[in-house]
């Protein structure tokens, strides 16, 4: 057993991969349980396709992939929120006006460039094939995103609850809003290379979902939410490695098991526990 | 000092008129109930009050100074409505407290004992102190009520503005609230109360105003609470003499 866990180790693909698999899934599962409490879901959906066109182009340019990336990804917020309140449109329906056309401009340049070869990398990932530089870049994007959650999470969770309050105590709640999209624009970035642009989305929603079910407390939640996804990175590498399958795929399908599990057998707010309390008569609350 | 300075208010969404040359002043130690059908412009004014809506016409003006300078100074306290509130958000009641706090703390939030003394402080003023740890969905709708009062007290601040705090709370809590709100007069806090339910106005109250849109009454209850100028509010016939409920 201790050797079956160890033989991958040997080989540096792997333990790029390890690390990245857990940096990037600490970085996803901190945010997603303020996307999960806001109701944010489809945000980290639009901003995670709308980076496509920004890898391309600095893949063009040659400039690092996370650059391009940021800015289409924060860019695509701000487009968002412009024809939401400048429009009569909704916000969901530009949500999906927005990241869409900036997909498919990601799409028509791929198809441009000469060297394709990287396109399904960047649309799935690629977990196990990640150089040195790659990883430079996403652990110290990751270590940026992870201290600035830190130093801010009360404000989050202060906005997710009660902007009216917020904003009567004098915080800002749009701009602290600003800082979470902003960070969600970089934990895409850092998420990018090992699940792809198309699963990005999972470690975005499904830490934080499945947390959601497990606890009623936020500081438990975010622990829980971040062992889920690091737990999900690493199961998801191994089962990749001797399975011969998509690296991206099996972290992701790892994370929907979680939630399943989560789903079934939560303590309080799992659907077995749920039938159970339902059919017990309530005890008087006073 | 006027705490709260209300001057030719008006409000507008769009080609609606909510508030119209609204004039309201309040000093500290007052309870003012605001009183006024759903509609009435209620919810409205206690957004202009914290700046979360620009007035059309008229200002606001909160301890002399303009909102901007008592929001940065956490010296306007809200308490929401019951259904403003996600009960399933996973807080505690002692965390929803604190948060009253954070207007006095540095960026990152980090609590004080000053700041742990006051939210014990008011949980125990509410009568919360053993259910401080329950996480708020798992409170009665009286006790979460309870939750944003403390919250309120905690906030220490001059001006308490409370939307509809009796909505739905049976009359143990609704005593209760009203003992801690005079205890919160009596120490120089100046509080308006929205509500739609007149009961027990009267023995909360100093003073009351009625809206609806523009200013209808200001006065001791007992002389805004009047059959014939609810009846014309609210659309309630007056009670004739003799005709018990």
């Amino acid at each position: 057993m201790i050797a079956w866990l160890l033989e991958p180790l040997q080989f540096g693909f792997m333990q790029r991969a390890l690390l990245v698999a857990v940096v990037a899934g600490t970085v996803g599962a901190l945010l997603s349980c303020w996307l999960t409490l806001v109701g944010w879901s489809l945000m980290g959906d639009a901003v995670s396709h709308a980076v496509l066109p920004g890898v391309v182009l600095s893949y063009i340019i040659g400039i690092p992939f996370g650059v391009g990336a940021f800015v289409f990804g924060a860019g695509a917020v701000g487009l968002i929120g412009l024809v939401r309140r400048t429009s009569r449109v909704k916000e969901d329906a530009a949500i999906g006006v927005v990241f869409t056309g900036l997909f498919a401009l990601g799409l028509v340049l791929i198809s441009r460039t000469p060297s394709d070869t990287d396109l399904s990398h960047i649309l799935f990932g690629n977990l196990l094939g990640l150089s040195t530089g790659d990883v430079v870049q996403i652990v110290v994007l990751g270590l940026v995103t992870v201290a600035v959650v830190l130093a801010r999470h009360r404000d989050f969770t202060l906005v997710a609850f009660d902007r009216v309050h917020a904003h009567a105590i004098g915080v800002d709640p749009r701009r602290v809003e600003a800082l979470l999209l902003g960070l969600l624009a970089l934990a895409v970035v850092v998420a990018l290379q090992a699940v792809g642009i198309v699963l990005v989305v999972a470690v975005l929603i499904i830490p934080g979902a499945t947390a959601y079910l497990l606890t009623d407390r936020m500081e438990p939640m975010l622990a829980v939410a971040v062992a889920v996804a690091v737990l999900a990175g690493v199961v998801g590498s191994y089962v990749s490695y001797y399975a011969n399958v998509s690296t991206g795929g099996s972290v992701v399908l790892s994370l929907a098991v979680a939630f399943v599990l989560a789903y079934l057998f939560g303590p309080r707010h799992g659907v077995i526990a749920r039938y159970r309390t339902a059919r017990k008569p309530v005890a008087a609350d006073t | 000092m006027t705490v709260l300075d209300v001057r030719g208010l008006s409000v507008r969404y769009g080609e609606v008129i909510a508030l119209d040359q609204v004039d309201l002043q309040l000093g500290a130690s007052t309870v003012c109930g605001l009183l006024g059908a759903n509609g009435s412009g209620k919810s409205t004014l206690f957004k202009a009050t914290m700046g979360l809506i620009r007035p059309y016409a008229g200002t606001v003006r909160i301890r002399e100074g303009d909102v901007r300078t008592a929001r940065r100074s956490a010296a306007i306290a809200y308490m929401p409505q019951a259904e403003a509130v996600d009960p399933d958000f996973p807080i505690t009641a002692r965390e929803v407290v604190l948060t009253g706090r954070y207007g006095r703390m540095g960026i990152t939030r980090r609590a004080r004992a000053a700041d742990r003394e006051a939210v014990d402080d008011a949980l125990a003023r509410v009568g919360l102190a053993d259910l401080a740890g329950r996480q708020i969905g798992r409170l009665s709708g009286g006790q979460r009520k309870r939750v944003f009062l403390a919250r309120a007290i905690a906030q220490d601040a001059p001006l308490l503005l409370l939307d509809e705090p009796f909505a739905g709370v049976d009359r143990g809590t609704q005593d209760a609230m009203t003992t801690v709100l005079h205890e919160l007069r009596d120490d120089g806090r100046t509080v308006l109360v929205s509500t739609h339910d007149i009961a027990g106005v009267d023995t909360l109250c100093d003073r009351a105003v009625l809206l609806a849109g523009r200013l209808l009454a200001d006065g001791p209850p007992a002389e805004v609470v009047t059959p014939e100028v609810l009846g014309r509010v609210f659309g309630i016939p007056p009670v004739r003499e003799g005709e018990a409920r």
